[in-house]
């Protein structure tokens, strides 16, 4: 009711260009999706838009490849090990972080967020140099510490955000009713910050899945990841697998989408009702 | 955790309730993992780049000094920042209606105008840029409609241009400025737009003067965000680009991988890296850092 007043009140023309404008703006945010996803199911031998038959033939050629099917379990490696990684460091730095005051915080605040407005290929040339010396590159340890750089940050920012409405009483009350810090913690604490702890994860897992240009640089051939093997796809063939490869990706992410925006509706709806965006 | 804490392992009430939870240096310990692990992973090979950047092949800034001087690396520099500006300035001329529209919407249209932001968002880089090189290659979507609607004979060179590279820059980077737009606006104020609406002012005042200047902190950290992911960018100019639209980042993975230049990437790394943190601390000076993280979120 009160947004259609609302919506009266900025006036008939300007509301129908405002909608146009955003029904273009949006179709142009969807079109990639709207054309990879049917010609990963072409039934023809090259890039037909729109296809003109229905077929399964690029997702078996994905699955009967050997080189793509080890990238995909390198990179799903790759993206676990890093995330449990990145929400253990990750955590118990958001725990420190908290409610804390000390000299020099926001210099150790700027070093743990940092990773996320690095340029990317800064980075990329940086490890690659000190991982030839090491021995590093081409390994899935190497390419794990990588992307458990980059997804720290995630993890530190939903973790913190939730620990922010976490009454600190709840946790002094267990303590002084006799629980030790640990339990205090594990019973307290934890459960209360679980949600953010997925949502870090979540994202902390999509920066490894999806990254590009670190792996380019550090993981040689003997551990590329589905993202390089697509780069190299890409600068030679533009097959259709790739589409096909693309459309699992996007399921993937949008699954991992829903989990986090399921979470983010929750809490909001926990933490009282929130307009809009607040939620986040 | 307290636990590591020496003085609270055999404590007294009072010292549990003074000490505990996670007070002190107990918390600080907590800090430690993370913040070694980014100083060995993260801060030190960056360190390594920086002090390579003066010394190899010999010492001195002769590498800094080719860069100001040398007419193509200015270039690059200087394209690389018009290609981050524009961007930035069509994110928002289209980021802008949506995220009003975001703010403005309820219910069923709002959740649905969300996903349609939120589903490309989190969409892999490298998948939208393969879509991009589809859409606009030779014998791609584009042409073909084109063609079969008889407005051209001839496919038209769009991919492996400059154009190519703005639509795929604009297309990722998108939600990141309508995003914090619609954050700040869904909390502005409503009755001061309605104050200024029944005091007289028309639609379009009210919107230039109390609206769109109270949205302005959305803005400039969407346009902040932008900007710096901009300028790093790599994958997508170096696909949908062509050969003379070189970004910084492809002139450094050029010169490692191609040329083995280290010395001189390590400088351009350097460089890329000292104006980025530069934006970012004078933003965070301009607007508050806190704001801009606020945005992020």
């Amino acid at each position: 009711m009160i947004a259609d007043r609302e919506w009266e009140s900025i006036g008939r023309l300007p509301q129908l260009l405002l909608y146009a404008i955003c029904a273009l703006v949006l179709l142009f945010l969807m079109l990639p999706i709207f054309i990879v996803v049917p010609i990963s199911f072409s039934s023809s031998l090259y890039l037909d838009f729109p296809p003109r038959g229905f077929s399964l033939q690029w997702y078996e050629r994905f699955l009967n490849s050997p080189e793509w099917t080890a990238a995909f379990w390198t990179s799903l490696q790759v993206a676990i090990l890093a995330t449990l990684l990145a929400c253990a460091l990750g955590t118990a730095a958001a725990l420190g972080l908290t409610r804390s005051r000390f000299p020099g915080k926001s210099l150790v605040v700027g070093l743990l967020l940092s990773p996320m407005i690095i340029p990317v290929i800064v980075l990329a040339i940086a490890l690659y140099a000190v991982y030839a010396k090491a021995d590093l590159v081409g390994s899935v340890v190497g390419l794990v510490l990588a992307h458990a750089a980059l997804g720290l940050p995630f993890v530190i920012v939903t973790v913190s955000a939730t620990l922010q409405r976490v009454d600190e009483r709840l946790e002094h009350a267990a303590v002084s009713l006799g629980a030790t810090p640990f339990r205090a913690f594990w019973h307290i604490v934890f459960p209360l910050i679980r949600p953010g702890m997925i949502a870090g994860a979540v994202f902390a897992f999509i920066a490894s899945w999806d990254e590009v240009v670190i792996a380019l640089f550090i993981s040689g051939t003997r551990s590329a990841t589905l993202p390089k093997r697509m780069w190299e796809g890409l600068r030679t063939e533009i097959d259709p697998t790739i589409a096909a490869v693309s459309t699992l990706l996007i399921v993937v992410s949008v699954v991992l989408m829903l989990v986090v925006e399921w979470l983010r509706r929750r809490s909001a709806r926990l933490a009282g009702s929130m307009p809009g965006g607040g939620g986040n | 955790m307290a636990i590591h804490d020496g003085a609270s392992v055999v404590p007294t009430l009072s010292a549990w309730t003074r000490s505990f939870p996670l007070e002190g240096r107990a918390r600080l310990l907590l800090l430690m993992p993370a913040v070694g692990f980014l100083l060995l992973v993260f801060a030190y090979p960056l360190v390594l780049i920086a002090v390579r950047s003066v010394t190899d092949p010999a010492p001195g800034f002769g590498h800094y000094v080719q860069i100001a001087t040398t007419d193509v690396y200015v270039r690059v520099l200087a394209s690389t920042f018009g290609l981050a500006l524009s961007v930035t300035l069509a994110t928002f001329v289209l980021g802008y209606p949506v995220a009003y529209a975001l703010a403005r919407s309820r219910g069923f249209v709002q959740a649905l105008l969300v996903m349609l932001v939120l589903v490309p968002f989190w969409t892999s880089l490298l998948v939208r840029t393969y879509a991009w090189m589809v859409i606009l290659g030779r014998y791609g979507v584009v042409n073909k409609t084109l063609m079969a609607l008889g407005l051209t004979d001839e496919p038209l060179k769009l991919l492996h241009t400059g154009f190519a590279t703005h639509i795929g820059m604009v297309h990722i980077l998108l939600p990141f400025m309508i995003l914090p737009i619609w954050s700040v606006m869904s909390r502005i104020d409503r009755s001061l737009i309605m104050a200024a609406r029944s005091l007289g002012a028309s639609q379009f005042s009210t919107f230039l003067g109390i609206y769109f200047p109270l949205t302005l902190p959305g803005v400039f950290s969407g346009a902040l965000f932008v900007f710096i992911l901009a300028l790093g960018f790599y994958i997508t100019p170096a696909l949908l680009g062509g050969p003379s639209d070189l970004t910084i980042s492809m002139l450094i993975a050029q010169q490692v991988s191609e040329l083995l230049a280290w010395g001189f990437a390590s400088a351009l790394a350097v460089t890329l890296l000292v104006v980025t943190l530069a934006l970012i601390l004078v933003a965070g000076r301009l607007l508050g850092l806190d704001k801009i993280w606020e945005g992020l979120k």
